[in-house]
């Protein structure tokens, strides 16, 4: 993993017990297929959007309509590839943090390309972290201890 | 000479081999990590997609580079989409080929586009072909499996495992 920041945003720390949804974003099929499988790994409920407009509906975060179902949609973590036609990651990154139900939910960036001014970017942004691909299980299985408060082996 | 044992030294050499020469990357031994009995088929499902959205993307290629007016943007989003997925599941020559493919695109060089494009075409018909006899062989059960091995070239060395038509019952790794 390139950069992260600590996991203080108290309401999105779980409490132990409880399994994780993680909304998964990326415009590649076979990169979604690889994340889902490395998360569910993980023992984690994944769902996963193939663009950013998608994962804002999934989010209740469509401009203009207000899902009373999806206002919580209890997703505890969304992990986004940057480089999307349309919105791209870092788009999608601001309009979570730029919402007020849903600036607080962490926000992993994926990339394959390590382009430092990029990862500043995005942690400026305030991406939680940010992870290379190809995602290892390694990464991913760290990734969802820290989400869970768990005592993780580094 | 036990069959089996010999069968089994071929598969693991074989596969082996793939590594070596360079074909596959430790990425494919991630994917292979992934796979598990709630998942058994897991390799093989996530290989054919690529397989299916490899041969889309050639496809788009081939068209885009055969147009009068190159759109070097539209080019160069489908190698980028190609050199992720092969990535993704350990394709490793693929991978590289596209890299450079992408630097021809960025400047915009019609025969280094061209050539790259015969030669990721190239790298994938020969990967897609070893995979196939990869999972051709390896598709088993936890324990019993009949292979049946017709014309599959498995050759290490100066062991040319060439049969027609033999069933073997045993265990596979």
């Amino acid at each position: 993993m390139a950069s992260s920041s600590t996991w203080s945003s108290s309401n999105w720390v779980m409490e132990s017990g409880d399994v994780p949804h993680v909304l998964a974003v990326d415009d590649n099929l076979i990169d979604r297929k690889l994340v889902e499988k490395l998360l569910r790994n993980s023992s984690c409920k994944v769902t996963t959007a193939e663009n950013g407009p998608r994962a804002l509906e999934f989010l209740g975060l469509t401009s203009g309509e207000q899902n009373p179902l999806n206002g919580r949609s209890k997703v505890n973590l969304v992990i986004t590839d940057y480089c999307m036609p349309g919105m791209t990651g870092y788009e999608l990154l601001k309009k979570i943090k730029e919402s007020s139900e849903m600036k607080e939910i962490p926000v992993v960036i994926m990339s394959s390309e390590n382009i430092p001014t990029r990862i500043n970017k995005c942690m400026e942004e305030g991406a939680q972290m940010f992870m290379l691909k190809p995602l290892k299980q390694s990464d991913v299985k760290k990734l969802t201890c820290q989400l869970m408060n768990r005592d993780c082996e580094i | 000479m036990d069959v089996m044992v010999q069968l089994q030294r071929q598969l693991f050499d074989y596969t082996a081999s793939l590594f070596h020469e360079g074909f596959l990357d430790e990425q494919f031994n991630q994917l292979q990590q992934l796979q598990d009995e709630s998942n058994p088929d897991f390799v093989v499902e996530v290989v054919t997609l690529f397989f299916e959205d490899a041969e889309r993307l050639l496809n788009e290629l081939t068209n885009a580079l055969s147009q009068e007016n190159i759109d070097f943007r539209r080019l160069d989003a489908h190698v980028h989409q190609l050199k992720g997925s092969s990535s993704s599941i350990g394709a490793q020559r693929i991978h590289t080929v596209c890299i450079s493919f992408r630097n021809s695109c960025e400047e915009q060089n019609v025969e280094g586009c061209l050539k790259s494009l015969q030669q990721v075409k190239h790298e994938y018909s020969t990967v897609k072909s070893k995979l196939e006899t990869l999972f051709k062989v390896r598709r088993s059960g936890p324990f019993l499996v009949r292979v049946l091995i017709c014309n599959i070239e498995m050759t290490y060395g100066e062991t040319d495992f060439g049969c027609r038509g033999v069933s073997v019952l045993g265990s596979v790794i």
